[in-house]
């Protein structure tokens, strides 16, 4: 039985189509990158997958259970947890007080809820996870004020607070500096592999692509049009010519993926 | 590393300093004192949605409730004692804002605050055309008793006082616990981003619904105070005027801590009661040039002064 599988998975905005007969299926401990020209149906698929937006037919299963029309925070609990192309935090709070919440939270019963934030054992495990995404030394800043790496690496931090079994990243370099860019997905991807959790990152760079990813899914105008292994996915002509742009038709997509407000 | 949190220590120390001052103030002092205090309980639950985004125009529907509830069991069935009305307000109040927040915590801005108002505004436009109920006028409520205990003259203003103090304490203690706790964290945060918090694991709804119920259980509280401290009830409880006083309280105040709405209420009482001894005929102009010097000069409220002293220090 696979992880997490879509089947036949299709939305439309109006007359936007934004995903047409999306089929995956996804086993453990799988690394696999998403790559597509912008609108082409990537982040579509994650929204879907999380539940921020409900497919105008097909299935998700996760685990062998329909999560189909999920809200998000029951998809969060049940494994699938996500980090976003802007990171969604708390801008007024502090690195350090944006991390206590997530971990204050995550059990997600009323008892848990309303048990002190502020205790030593969780105070411990925000500290160790600001060493494990090496942003301790920005603890007591406000996120505001933060750059942009550090924003993703607390974003996809809070994320992983519910121990997931399948983490989806929304371009987790986006908006980062080419020096900071590798630098990031280290510290990321081996935190990830240590927790044992699988991976869907959506990116636009093919070299994080060829570096991390064990497996590529293409897609284009709002459909998989290749999914294998980095070496065959980027080889593949369609790929070449409406993905990576080296063809004489460029890719340009739908834009229907802006609905959902992370394209 | 953030410094041990005193606020529990302090609270105790205000109370007892708070409830020695009986001692030394005059009567017309402790009376203020009473209403003070019942409307900080009112404004500290406004401050719960306050934190989180959110503004209630609403809130005098709970504490109309909570006079009414005081004033009709006094009536019907003869019941005067200031710990039960004050318990049994609290929970009505908290049971109707159960029935209600399932609505109102599906919307958000004006939308929320105009919502809340409508239902106080239909409260008051019951008891308008309820003869049984005094219409306009209203009502006489019962002289309060205390577990047996039945106060006379300058003592009947002393015990309010004293349990207008405890219940303040009270309110404030249970908060100050809520707002440190993860559900409590959660007020600033889901003004921040509902969306991550909603991927966090938690219904934002549900979140903004304990907080209403919160916010309505300690109004019914604070309008049964009042009641038994003026002696009547009427529709003017209800009315949207008396909604955005505990508005004005709370941008006076601030909502930096527990302890802000009762020196809003206590400043806010000073002023008005100054304002209609040497103006009477102008008494709403002095309060609207205070809120608005306040919004220019200090608009997060009196409590900023002492988060900026603190700073300083």
């Amino acid at each position: 039985m696979a992880l997490l599988e879509a089947i036949e998975l299709n939305k439309s905005f109006d007359h936007v189509v934004a995903a047409r007969n999306i089929n995956v299926s996804i086993e453990e401990n799988e690394v696999i990158g998403v790559i597509g020209a912008n609108g082409a149906g990537k982040t579509t698929f994650v929204n879907m997958v999380t539940g921020y937006l409900k497919p105008t037919s097909g299935r998700i299963m996760f685990q062998g259970r329909d999560i189909t029309h999920q809200a998000p925070r029951k998809i969060t609990h049940l494994g699938i947890c996500r980090s976003f192309q802007v990171p969604q935090l708390f801008f007024t709070a502090s690195v350090f007080d944006n991390l206590l919440i997530a971990l204050g939270v995550a059990e997600g019963t009323l008892p848990s809820l309303l048990r002190p934030l502020r205790r030593p054992d969780l105070e411990a495990r925000a500290d160790e996870m600001l060493e494990r995404y090496t942003i301790a030394q920005y603890r007591d800043q406000e996120v505001g004020l933060l750059p942009q790496g550090v924003r993703k690496l607390l974003d996809i931090a809070m994320a992983v607070v519910h121990k997931p079994s399948v983490l989806l990243l929304d371009e987790p370099t986006s908006g980062v500096s080419v020096d900071e860019k590798f630098g990031i997905m280290d510290i990321v991807m081996d935190a990830l592999k240590q927790a044992g959790v699988t991976v869907l990152f959506v990116e636009h760079d093919m070299e994080i692509i060829n570096r991390y990813a064990k497996r590529v899914l293409a897609f284009y105008d709002g459909t998989i049009i290749a999914d294998g292994p980095p070496d065959d996915v980027l080889r593949d002509a369609k790929v070449r010519e409406y993905v990576i742009g080296e063809g004489p038709a460029h890719g340009t997509g739908t834009g229907a993926e802006k609905e959902g407000g992370h394209a | 590393m953030g410094r041990k949190d005193q606020t529990n220590l302090r609270l105790t120390i205000a109370l007892l300093v708070c409830g020695l001052a009986v001692f030394i103030l005059p009567d017309w002092a402790i009376f203020m004192g009473t209403l003070a205090l019942a409307k900080g309980v009112v404004v500290i639950g406004l401050l719960v949605l306050w934190r989180t985004g959110l503004v209630s125009f609403g809130q005098a529907l709970y504490f109309g409730l909570g006079g009414y509830t005081v004033g009709l069991l006094g009536l019907r069935v003869g019941m005067s004692d200031a710990v039960l009305l004050t318990l049994l307000s609290f929970l009505l109040s908290a049971a109707v804002a159960m029935t209600l927040g399932l609505i109102i915590s599906r919307y958000r801005e004006i939308f929320f605050a105009m919502l809340t108002m409508a239902f106080s505004m239909i409260l008051y436009g019951v008891l308008v055309k309820t003869e049984a109920l005094g219409s306009t006028d209203g009502f006489n409520v019962l002289l309060p008793t205390y577990l047996g205990y039945a106060p006379e003259g300058e003592a009947q203003r002393v015990a309010l006082y004293l349990w207008s103090l405890l219940v303040a304490y009270l309110a404030s203690l249970g908060v100050h616990r809520y707002l440190r706790s993860a559900l409590g964290n959660l007020t600033s945060a889901i003004r921040d981003n509902e969306i991550r918090v909603e991927y966090l694991g938690v219904s934002v709804q549900r979140a903004i619904y304990f907080k209403y119920v919160i916010a309505g259980a300690l109004t019914g509280a604070g309008g049964a105070i009042t009641a038994m401290a003026v002696g009547h009830v009427d529709p003017e409880m209800t009315y949207w005027t008396t909604s955005g006083e505990f508005v004005f309280v709370t941008i006076l105040s601030g909502t930096g801590h527990v302890v802000a709405p009762f020196v809003g209420s206590i400043i806010f009482e000073l002023v008005r009661t100054y304002a209609f001894e040497y103006a009477p005929y102008a008494w709403q102009l002095v309060l609207g040039s205070v809120l608005l010097l306040l919004i220019m000069f200090l608009p997060n409220g009196l409590w900023s002064l002492v988060t900026r002293m603190r700073k300083k220090g």
